[in-house]
């Protein structure tokens, strides 16, 4: 469907631009997913409610602006990022008209996108059938953390529920130590990626054959699907993932390295990632490190420096401990072993040269926030590349735009509803 | 219905980067044929292996990333195999590798050279840094790339002595994999209204980067670096910890905490039931944070009673869980309307009932041995979703009848 044009501020990709998302996503999860199509310029029209009911916001949506100056309902810095080129609207979803304006929107998307908790869509009375009714070929997809059947379709989800159940936790830790986890919900974004996937996926299968469909995304078992060969291990082989020395994510890896590991470097917190391939790597990992342990043929083989890990790891955190983290990357990297330092946040954003040349931290203009950067994308496309300029809708920004100029409802209409809660 | 991406073809050249990515787009329907060197792809080595015997037939990490497709065996070094590719490439819609930039240039067969003739095909490479850094060549695995994008910085314990933590499974392999699909669909839909193809360019650092949530966002908004904690979000001050301990010796996560009043009374109902209410000092905040009709999260830190009331209502969870076992305490405190995750080893949750109830373990069938084993399938439902996935293919067998397809035109 032809999507009316928008006031931009940049040239738009047009790898979407024909496309148009009526948006009932939040959060991480859900907004993940448009924000990428909304980047290669679908219109992703966003939907929220209009007056503040208890827990029907956002809950990334408010928050203090970058100073710390100001605060409110515009001013969250995660959902400006994961906003970034949407339009807003306000549409309360639980009243009649709100409804019958939601199918209208519905009648002129190409898709439907939610990630509320699994029966929410069902309460409001928005099934696939309702959604079919107002558009015969709508692509609709659900994410949830359980799905939308099942014994645990009703539990509470969060990326922190998602990555434990899934065992992506489990996965994630040193040996004899209680789970270490992830500091960050990973499967919002992995969520979101798949959720983005399906809808894609929805559209080519409809300009294929003329029909919609409805899919159901289970984000925890998504995250099983992450997990990797060591799962096949059990299944395959019966030997549980549970069992003593697992998990010991820094040194076991398929494939099978030593060393390979996390090692210290001199200062505060500071740490650098080692991993020989092969037989030659640790050759020239040797040489590089210089001391006579080191070069011990014994240690020539991989079976050999496997028997050996724990010493071997040992010793190279003492080489690593007194020297700094620049100079051990680049002492390693100069004998072309895989290497790389924990970055913080400073050095992968500011200071590295490889995320600066991509574009990777694109400046937006936010309405009431102003120019933020935020997060690009990590793919360039020679045709239709990605661009993001616009920041995340203040709330009912897009209002007169969506309702006027798409629905054609006249300025004393849109007062009406506004003035009444409807919008 | 049909297979959502039944009609597409994906021509991919076997690799560690983005075999991920082929094999989702196979198990939804696409005819995905890897292409793999004679002797087979070198990640048929790496193990684990079918009974821990050495095969490349036999290896779970080719099993694992490889579903779903047809192998053809192609010596890419050689003029015959170099054809072959080119013939098998105006077959597809889709062309999907993993290689060092320049290396297939110097072979002749790079996208620049193949999409002159072709404009309509897309093609999609997955690289530690791009293209557009091919200048670099910096060696790189899953660990190292972790550490470089953000991801390592951001896992690990309170205890910072201890190493920051890289989490297992080959997730940046994952998430460049994704973007790979996702944008090789955009380009798809792109391609079906104008007829023009193009070069999709994944950096496998910059997918890291973008996939660290908060901890690039609030650097990104505020410049606050965020610091590690044990089994929680990473965070510039620190939070309390959401990590129990349960009776039989496992962990369950209780990310949010007690918030509603509703929260706080199934708890005082919940230590009742159990008869613990004696057990515990702080039961006397519950009853307040009933009253007060719950606790923000947005408060904790700065309103003494409210963070108080949170901490006793932690210390609620502590005391019910070393009382039960893992799977007793995730599903009670879910019942009862609490936020909680079990943390289950991989197996332990594709043997559970719910994910057994939506049938997401798929029996996949491995006529070569006679057998079938368990897998985890796709997590989507849907009338185009397949129910079931293929078992990878050994090596080069599709080749004879892939190309005599192509012969027939």
């Amino acid at each position: 469907m032809t999507a009316t044009a928008v006031k931009q501020a940049a040239a738009k990709s047009r790898a979407l631009s024909h496309i148009r998302i009526c948006d009932l996503t939040g959060l991480l999860a859900g907004a993940g997913a448009t924000r990428f199509l909304a980047a290669f310029g679908a219109q992703v029209i966003r939907v929220e409610q209009p007056a503040h009911e208890k827990h029907r916001w956002d809950f990334l949506r408010g928050g203090m602006s970058p100073d710390g100056a100001k605060q409110g309902i515009n001013f969250g810095g995660n959902f400006n990022n994961h906003n970034v080129e949407k339009l807003g609207i306000t549409l309360d979803l639980k009243s009649a008209e709100g409804k019958a304006l939601l199918g209208r929107l519905v009648a002129m998307s190409d898709a439907v996108t939610e990630n509320f908790s699994a029966h929410v869509m069902e309460r409001l009375g928005f099934t696939y059938e309702w959604l079919k009714s107002h558009n015969e070929k709508i692509v609709y997809v659900g994410n949830s953390g359980f799905g939308k059947a099942g014994p645990y379709s009703d539990f509470k989800s969060v990326g922190q529920v998602v990555q434990p159940v899934s065992g992506l936790t489990f996965m994630s830790g040193m040996p004899d130590m209680e789970p270490a986890g992830w500091g960050f919900a990973f499967m919002d974004h992995m969520g979101a990626y798949m959720m983005a996937t399906a809808v894609l996926g929805g559209i080519i299968a409809r300009n294929r054959t003329g029909e919609g469909q409805f899919i159901d995304f289970s984000c925890t078992e998504a995250g099983v699907g992450l997990a990797g060969p060591e799962l096949l291990d059990s299944t395959v082989n019966g030997r549980p993932m549970r069992r003593p020395g697992k998990p010991n994510s820094n040194s076991d890896n398929f494939p099978p390295m030593v060393p390979h590991g996390i090692y210290p470097a001199a200062g505060e917190d500071n740490w650098v990632a080692i991993a020989c391939r092969s037989d030659d790597d640790w050759a020239r990992l040797a040489g590089a490190i210089g001391a006579e342990w080191a070069r011990d043929p014994a240690l020539a083989t991989f079976a050999a420096r496997m028997a050996r890990r724990k010493e071997i790891d040992s010793r190279i955190g003492e080489w690593t401990a007194v020297q700094g983290r620049d100079t051990i990357e680049a002492t390693v990297r100069a004998a072309g072993v895989p290497v790389g330092q924990v970055a913080r946040p400073a050095d992968r954003i500011d200071n590295d040269p490889r995320t600066a040349a991509w574009g990777l931290w694109p400046k937006v203009q936010h309405e009431e926030i102003g120019e933020t950067r935020v997060e690009g994308i990590p793919v360039h496309m020679s045709e239709t590349d990605w661009s993001i300029s616009r920041g995340a809708p203040c709330l009912g920004a897009d209002n007169d735009f969506v309702y006027g100029t798409l629905l054609g409802l006249s300025p004393g209409e849109i007062a009406d509803f506004r003035q009444r809660g409807v919008i | 219905m049909n297979a959502l991406l039944n009609g597409l073809r994906v021509v991919e050249l076997a690799s560690d980067r983005a075999a991920w990515a082929g094999k989702l787009m196979g198990d939804l329907g696409a005819d995905v044929i890897v292409v793999e060197a004679p002797g087979g792809h070198a990640s048929r080595s790496y193990g684990p292996f079918l009974n821990d015997e050495e095969h490349p037939d036999r290896c779970l990490w080719w099993w694992n990333y490889n579903t779903s497709k047809r192998s053809v065996v192609l010596d890419l070094v050689s003029d015959q195999g170099r054809d072959d590719f080119r013939r098998l490439v105006a077959s597809a819609d889709i062309v999907l590798e993993g290689e060092d930039p320049g290396d297939l240039d110097a072979l002749g067969i790079d996208h620049t050279q193949i999409r002159a003739a072709r404009p309509e095909l897309i093609w999609v490479s997955v690289t530690p840094f791009g293209h557009s850094r091919a200048d670099l060549h910096e060696p790189t695995t899953d660990l190292t790339l972790l550490a470089s994008g953000g991801t390592v910085w951001s896992c690990g314990y309170d205890d910072h002595s201890v190493p920051p933590v890289r989490p297992g499974g080959g997730h940046a392999h994952h998430t460049a994999s994704a973007f790979a699909v996702m944008a090789a669909l955009t380009a798809v839909v792109h391609r079906d209204l104008t007829g023009i193809g193009q070069h999709v360019d994944v950096s496998m650092l910059a997918a890291t980067n973008v996939t660290t949530e908060v901890n690039t966002v609030d650097y990104l908004y505020r410049g606050a670096t965020n610091q590690r904690q044990t089994g929680r979000h990473a965070s510039e001050h620190k939070t309390m910890g959401i990590q129990v301990q349960t009776g039989d010796g496992g962990y369950c996560t209780n990310p949010l905490g007690l918030t509603t009043a509703g929260n706080y009374q199934s708890v005082i109902d919940w230590l009742g039931e159990l008869g613990l209410e004696e057990e515990l000092p702080e039961f006397f905040f519950l009853q307040m944070g009933v009253e007060r009709g719950g606790v923000s999260l947005k408060v904790l830190g700065q309103d003494v009673e409210a963070t108080e009331i949170y901490r006793a209502g932690r210390e609620a969870l502590y005391l019910i869980a070393s009382k039960l076992t893992m799977a007793e305490y995730f599903v009670q405190a879910q019942q009862r309307g609490i936020a909680c995750g079990a943390v289950y080893a991989p197996d332990e949750a594709l043997a559970d009932a719910h994910f057994q109830f939506r049938e997401y373990p798929v029996e996949v069938e491995h006529d070569e041995l006679g057998r079938s084993f368990t897998y985890p399938g796709l997590p989507y439902t849907g009338t185009s979703i397949p129910k079931s996935i293929r078992r990878a293919p050994m090596v080069g067998e599709h080749t004879h009848v892939v190309l005599a397809d192509l012969a027939q035109g």
